[in-house]
């Protein structure tokens, strides 16, 4: 073995002894990443649970002023086909009025940057603490705003699904949606 | 304890020292695992109680995860298996390494017990040492048996029938007995909830006796191949680097053939028929337990009368319950015992010719050689050992370790 001087106060020579504990370290760290990785990744979904992460649904028979609900990755989603006032409703709103600004626009476009002011697509879950609020069925109750209203603790959210009223902090979230053709729209 | 007795041992950091005084798990650290005086010339077959008990917590990890996605219903049990080889993330390996695991784990306690026989690591004042061991291996041969049911295959079904039934032969109270095994009129749904329940709980109750194994074993230190005391430092080694590293490179060998058989041949050990879901109604043309069952499984055959066999089965076991007062010898190490050692190997032969008869059918030849076999079994336990301990002439046993392992190096 090289024997290495070692002057007072500082380092030697790296020797082969230090070289082969890096070296050992180093490969012990890579390994137990190695092990540990199929014990991690088994909590990700499984292949069942992705498969039914994507919905396709058909929005033909959805008249305008209706709504529907879809359930998505165990959550409902609101398909609401809206009616000319409805959206011009939405469209004039400024956004130093909303607690969370978003423009009614980029709030229905999918993912393939088509525009479809009519269909409004949200996840139905309040933002506030996660009930789902009421106003896709006829009869509901649609709060101040003509869009829906939380019965928990009274958000009211307008046509385009933006909180205007109410303990909630965000807009109903839009997911990431694209059209296939224009009555079959893919989710997730 | 570090406090009542001795200098309080001193520590550089000071969040150690604090937790030290207040629970010394770091001075017991230091005592056990890294100071503690170590026979110099341990060989790799020192290796297998650290092997064995890797290979317990990784039995655990897997265990635990496969947990996560296994359903305990006899309508489900198969497919949720199933469910995890294909769907579930990374899967099938979980499944493959604790299958494979459970095969690789008695592979290490048998190679483990065979040190402790050759060696004489079962004398005193190891007793309880051994005998806590052999506790040890009952809790896995029930731990095993109970998996082996949970994928709820053909050979899971039947041989849950066939061993469950096994107890019926104990006169009196022998039908109550399966009823309560069972939970009803067979093997059914109750059977494989309560088998799931117990296999959960047993590895734990594993861990706790490997505990009492190892604090034991710390109270007179280990054996060693020439079987005499340490007689003073000269004669040892600290734990730590020394078997720390030797153990760390034997459990890598270990782990690098266990990966080849869980990635390249996971099958290689197991049965095809339980790829075969459970079918109460027909039983397999042969009914075969795990390897590391078949030589107890031929013990239970060889004996023609049905009470006789289960008697013999499980007096194969207790007769090792029994091993430390059965040998009369006063040197330990087989190495300093001529014919005893012949005699050890012979032993591992019978076992493996019981093991092969165990795998067939008791047909033809079969037959009469496991029962010979079990005779001999028997023969070296209970005649052999008392007996070869009076007559043999053991070989001078050198003064002391340092002197043996000095000498070598130099001649």
């Amino acid at each position: 073995m090289a024997t290495a001087s070692i002057p007072a106060g500082g380092h030697s020579d790296p020797t082969r002894r230090d070289f082969l504990m890096v070296a050992t370290g180093a490969m012990g760290a890579i390994g137990t990443i190695a092990v540990a990785w199929p014990f991690i990744n088994n909590l990700n979904p499984a292949a069942d649970t992705l498969a039914l992460s994507t919905v396709e649904v058909n929005v033909a028979p959805v008249q305008v002023g209706q709504a529907i609900t879809v359930k998505w990755r165990g959550k409902p989603l609101f398909i609401r086909h809206r009616t000319p006032e409805e959206i011009k409703a939405a469209d004039e709103v400024p956004m130093s009025e909303l607690r969370d600004p978003q423009t009614d626009n980029s709030r229905v476009t999918d993912t393939a940057k088509k525009v479809r002011p009519e269909w409004l697509i949200m996840i139905g879950v309040c933002t506030h603490l996660g009930c789902v609020p009421l106003g896709n069925n006829p009869g509901d109750p649609k709060g101040e705003y003509g869009g829906w209203f939380c019965p928990c603790h009274g958000s009211m959210y307008d046509t385009s699904g933006r909180i205007r009223k109410g303990p909630a902090p965000l807009n109903l979230a839009i997911p990431g949606y694209l059209f296939t053709s224009d009555t079959l729209v893919r989710v997730g | 304890m570090a406090s009542s007795h001795g200098t309080p041992p001193v520590f550089n950091n000071k969040v150690i020292s604090w937790i030290d005084h207040r629970l010394p798990i770091f001075s017991y650290m230091e005592k056990e695992y890294h100071h503690f005086p170590t026979p110099r010339n341990f060989n790799y077959f020192w290796n297998f109680g650290a092997i064995a008990t890797v290979m317990l917590v990784l039995m655990i990890a897997t265990g635990v995860v496969l947990a996560t996605n296994y359903t305990p219903h006899v309508t489900m049990a198969f497919d949720s298996v199933e469910r995890i080889m294909r769907d579930v993330p990374s899967g099938w390996l979980i499944r493959y390494l604790h299958m494979t695991g459970a095969s690789f784990f008695f592979i290490a306690v048998y190679v483990h017990i065979f040190r402790g026989m050759y060696y004489g690591s079962y004398k005193s004042p190891r007793e309880l040492l051994w005998i806590l061991g052999v506790i040890i291996f009952l809790l896995m041969m029930a731990t095993a048996f109970m998996g082996y049911v949970l994928p709820w295959g053909q050979m899971s079904f039947w041989g849950a029938t066939v061993i469950t039934s096994l107890f019926s032969a104990i006169p009196v109270v022998g039908d109550s007995i399966v009823t309560w095994l069972w939970g009803g009129f067979a093997v059914d749904n109750p059977t494989l909830n309560r088998f799931y329940a117990l296999h959960y709980l047993l590895p734990f109750i594993i861990v706790a006796v490997v505990a009492l194994h190892v604090v034991a074993l710390h109270v007179h230190g280990s054996n060693n191949p020439l079987g005499i005391d340490p007689k003073g430092p000269q004669d040892t080694v600290p734990f730590h680097p020394y078997y720390t590293m030797k153990d760390g490179f034997g459990v890598m060998v270990f782990l690098i053939v266990y990966a080849g058989f869980a990635f390249f041949a996971p099958n290689y050990l197991g049965d095809a028929a339980n790829y075969i879901p459970a079918n109460p109604l027909v039983t397999p043309t042969h009914i075969v337990p795990e390897w590391y069952f078949l030589p107890f499984y031929a013990i239970l055959r060889a004996i023609p009368n049905k009470l006789g066999g289960v008697i013999a089965m499980f007096g194969a076991i207790a007769v090792l319950f029994v091993l430390p007062w059965l040998d009369t010898s006063r040197v330990r190490s087989a190495s300093f015992r001529p014919i005893y050692k012949w005699f050890m190997f012979i032993l591992v032969a019978d076992v493996i010719v019981l093991g092969v008869c165990g795998a067939n059918p008791p047909e033809g030849w079969y037959v009469p050689i496991a029962q010979v076999a079990t005779l001999y079994y028997f023969f070296h336990f209970l005649i052999l050992l008392p007996v070869l301990g009076k007559i043999e002439r053991p070989l001078p046993l050198p003064p002391s370790i340092a002197d043996a392992v000095l000498k070598k190096k130099a001649g």
